[in-house]
Order: structure tokens, then C-alpha cells, then sequence
């Protein structure tokens, strides 16, 4: 795919849908803009086109494999592109897409949970945790049920937790609220 | 890392170089407190006592990393110095990392109650930081926090079952506790550059922390039946490049790859 002669505004768009395309690479069936964390396209000040991406976590090794890829991508389209990251704002899972959601139930990974804005507070009770307080039960995506339990706050990537459902006894991911 | 672009980091083009020498000192110092016990931590990687906690010391030790890169880079960037020369290229009195960090992990009770009193420094120390005047300071932090919350956490849990376990569990965490707790002290001493980045609103000062730090800390120990050890001892040095015995050997095993290939890629 080129970009002939189109303006400026048709240039960020096509960048933009090349981009979106990206899937990420732990959870393929999400691209990165179901993520939320394609964040902007955009013409930088000398007037080359760059894509702004913010990282999960701080960590995460796949930020360096998501740029590579959004690189690839893009090039096509316009070769004078930059990927920038970006920490701020820092991302929060509530931008997760609703269809980004749906995707990861149908994956077999719960979604996160909305977040509660401001610290996490230290608790004296022996039971809730940072995962346990948001405000919504983890619900089991495979048989629906909201009776299931913490088994480690940090699963098989930074993004995830283990949790078992007690109706059915499966363990599940669930992507943690941040 | 990838393979077709050269091995910069991601980080590389982060806007901007920090304002002055000190504000690039201070990232570096708190890029070493992250890196250093990201290694530490890195060391209990398929030896933890379940599967689950081999997994998330290991997670918590790539956060801490994350954090690590995010400030070596900007702190490096004043000098032209990559994450990469600052983590591999120096030598041990050139780390300013807090001796805290370093400490060698002991038992599992002993690694806990390093990341109880360091992850709870840690969240009050970002929460300060979220609203430095130093922009790139303040969204390294504002992302940090997050993570942090849930180290604070993992820890809080570990602490109080062990502590208010068993008897033999409970005497090795109070142990760990009298071990650990004499190094915590140098997590809020104001040197000179605290002063001075404190004066710029670049970060709080030190002891600004310790209030806050002190009843969070508190009131976890008391639930999980801890008693508070005394304050007699207060080793510290760590931010002038004196460590402790076990940091060499530590810099030996972090180092010895990137030294011995130099430019080595994947």
C-alpha cells in the first residue's frame, strides 16, 4: 500500500490503519489499538510522520517487539516514519476497547476490571488484594461464573493474573486492572 | 530485542536530556535502586519456593527493570551515556543504589521483608514524583506507581501469612526483619544532592517520606505479629558507591556477558 498524493490528513490516516493492524504480539487475537496503546499519529515538528505508542508496563518486553512490528507496517506506507513511546499519560486498562474486551473473553482471558482512580489503598483486612478491590467480581470466561478466587497476582505476563473458578474448577488469566 | 534495528533503546528517543548534573544524578540513583534489586530479585528465578512465586518475583523483577531502563536512560542521556554503558560499564564505587538493595536475598523470608520495606519507600517515593517538576521524572513515576501498588501488595500478603503463620515462620520473619531493618534507614537520609533536587521540586526530600512509609509499614507488621526492631544501627553509603561484601560478586554475574562480548547482540 502507497500513499500517492494524498494530503496530509489522508497520510496519518492510512499510517493510523496500518498501525491499528498491529496485533500484539502475548495476545494475538488484541491489536494494538484495541489495547489502547497506539496512541496518536501524528507529524513531529521537522514534518516527518511518527506513531506514538505507550508501553503496558514499564517491562514489558514486548513494547520492543510491538515497535518493531508497528515499524514494519508503517514503512510501507510512508518510509520517513518514526515510532516514538511515550509514558504519559501512563496507560490504564480502561482503554482497553469494548471489542478489545469481548476479544480477550472469547480468548479465555477475563477482562480488567475498571480501575478506581487514585492510589491503591494498603488494607488492614487479610483478604482483599490489588486485583480483589475493584469493584466488579472476575467473572470465569469460560462458564460465566463470578464465584472464583485470586491464585497469584502475577500470571504468565506482566498484564496478568491467576485466577480459578470455583463453579467449574478451571484456572483463567485475567488481565490486571491498572 | 529485535533484530533487524540496532540495538538502541526504546527509551533513546524519549524527549529531552535531564535539566542539570543533578537531576541527571538523581535518575541514575533511583535507576540503580531499580536495577539492582530487579537482579536480586532475578536470582530467585526457578528457585522460589511454588511456581506461582518464581513467576511473580520474576514479574516483579521485569517491572523493576522497566523502571530501571526508563531512568538509567534519562539520567545517562546528560552525559551520553546509554542504560546499557551506565548498567554494564561501571564499576561497583560508581553504583549509587541503596545498600538495601543489594542485600543478598537470604531465605524467602528475608527477600520479603526487603520487598515489604523497599516497595512501600518505593510507592510513597513515585506518589511524591508523580508531580515533579522534572516532566520525564514525573511519567516514569506516574507509570511506576501502578506497578508498585501491586508489589506492595504481594508483599503485604507473604508478610502477614508468614509472620502470623507458624512459630518456625514467624521467628524467621521477625529474624529477617532484625536483618533487613537497619538498612531501610538509608532510604530517607538528605545528602547534599537530596537538598539540592528537593530546593529544584524535582523530588521530595528524603525524610519527607518516612512518616508515611513508617505507618504502612507498621501497621502490616503488627498484623502479621511483628515486633518493630530498634533503631540503633544505621549503615549506609550506598549513595556515596559504598557497598556492601555481596555487591561485587553481584556486579560480576550482571556484567560479565556484555564485558566479555563487547556489542554482543542477539
Amino acid at each position: 500500500m502507497t500513499v500517492a498524493t494524498g494530503s496530509d490528513l489522508e497520510r496519518l490516516a492510512a499510517l493510523r490503519l496500518a498501525a491499528a493492524r498491529v496485533p500484539d504480539p502475548e495476545i494475538p487475537v488484541l491489536t494494538i489499538a484495541d489495547l489502547g496503546i497506539l496512541r496518536d499519529v501524528r507529524f513531529a515538528a521537522d514534518g516527518s510522520p511518527e506513531v506514538v505508542l505507550t508501553p503496558t508496563y514499564s517491562g514489558c518486553p514486548a513494547t520492543e517487539a510491538i515497535r518493531q512490528d508497528v515499524l514494519d507496517q508503517t514503512r510501507d506506507v510512508d518510509p520517513q516514519v518514526r515510532v516514538v513511546i511515550e509514558l504519559a499519560p501512563a496507560w490504564t486498562t480502561d482503554w482497553i476497547t469494548e471489542d478489545g474486551r469481548a476479544k480477550l473473553r472469547d480468548y479465555g482471558i477475563a477482562p480488567p476490571r475498571p480501575t478506581r482512580t487514585g492510589p491503591v489503598p494498603v488494607r488492614l483486612g487479610s483478604r482483599p488484594t490489588g486485583a480483589e478491590m475493584a469493584d466488579q467480581p472476575a467473572r470465569c470466561p469460560r462458564c460465566g461464573s463470578s464465584d472464583t478466587e485470586l491464585i497469584s497476582q502475577f500470571g504468565s505476563t506482566p498484564c496478568k493474573s491467576l485466577r480459578r473458578c470455583r463453579s467449574c474448577a478451571e484456572p483463567f488469566d485475567e488481565f490486571k486492572s491498572l | 530485542m529485535s533484530n533487524s534495528e540496532p540495538v538502541t533503546s526504546f527509551m533513546a528517543e524519549s524527549p529531552g536530556a535531564p535539566a542539570n548534573a543533578d537531576v541527571a544524578a538523581y535518575a541514575i540513583r533511583l535507576g540503580d535502586d531499580a536495577l539492582i534489586l530487579s537482579h536480586r530479585l532475578s536470582e530467585w528465578s526457578a528457585h522460589a519456593p511454588q511456581i506461582e512465586e518464581d513467576i511473580a518475583l520474576a514479574n516483579i523483577a521485569l517491572d523493576l527493570l522497566g523502571q530501571a531502563r526508563s531512568l538509567l536512560s534519562y539520567g545517562g542521556s546528560f552525559s551520553g551515556r546509554s542504560e546499557d554503558d551506565l548498567a554494564y560499564l561501571r564499576e561497583e564505587r560508581r553504583f549509587t543504589n541503596l545498600q538495601l538493595t543489594e542485600l543478598e536475598n537470604g531465605n524467602f523470608a528475608v527477600t520479603m521483608i526487603r520487598q515489604l520495606l523497599f516497595s512501600c519507600y518505593q510507592r510513597e517515593l513515585y506518589r511524591d514524583l508523580e508531580s515533579s517538576r522534572d516532566a520525564q521524572l514525573a511519567a516514569i513515576a506516574a507509570k511506576a506507581v501502578k506497578e508498585v501498588a501491586y508489589h506492595v501488595e504481594h508483599a503485604r500478603t507473604w508478610i502477614i501469612r508468614l509472620g502470623d503463620g507458624t512459630e518456625l515462620s514467624h521467628d524467621r520473619t521477625q529474624a529477617a526483619l532484625e536483618t533487613v531493618w537497619p538498612f531501610s534507614h538509608e532510604m530517607f537520609e538528605d545528602d547534599e544532592l537530596a537538598h539540592r533536587i528537593a530546593d529544584l521540586g524535582v523530588a521530595p526530600l528524603p525524610s519527607s517520606l518516612r512518616p508515611a512509609w513508617l505507618g504502612a509499614v507498621q501497621d502490616i507488621l503488627t498484623e502479621a505479629t511483628l515486633s518493630l526492631p530498634g533503631d540503633e544501627w544505621k549503615p549506609s553509603g550506598g549513595r556515596k558507591g559504598m557497598h556492601t561484601e555481596g555487591f561485587g560478586y553481584l556486579l560480576a554475574e550482571m556484567q560479565h556477558l556484555h564485558r566479555s562480548h563487547p556489542g554482543a547482540r542477539w
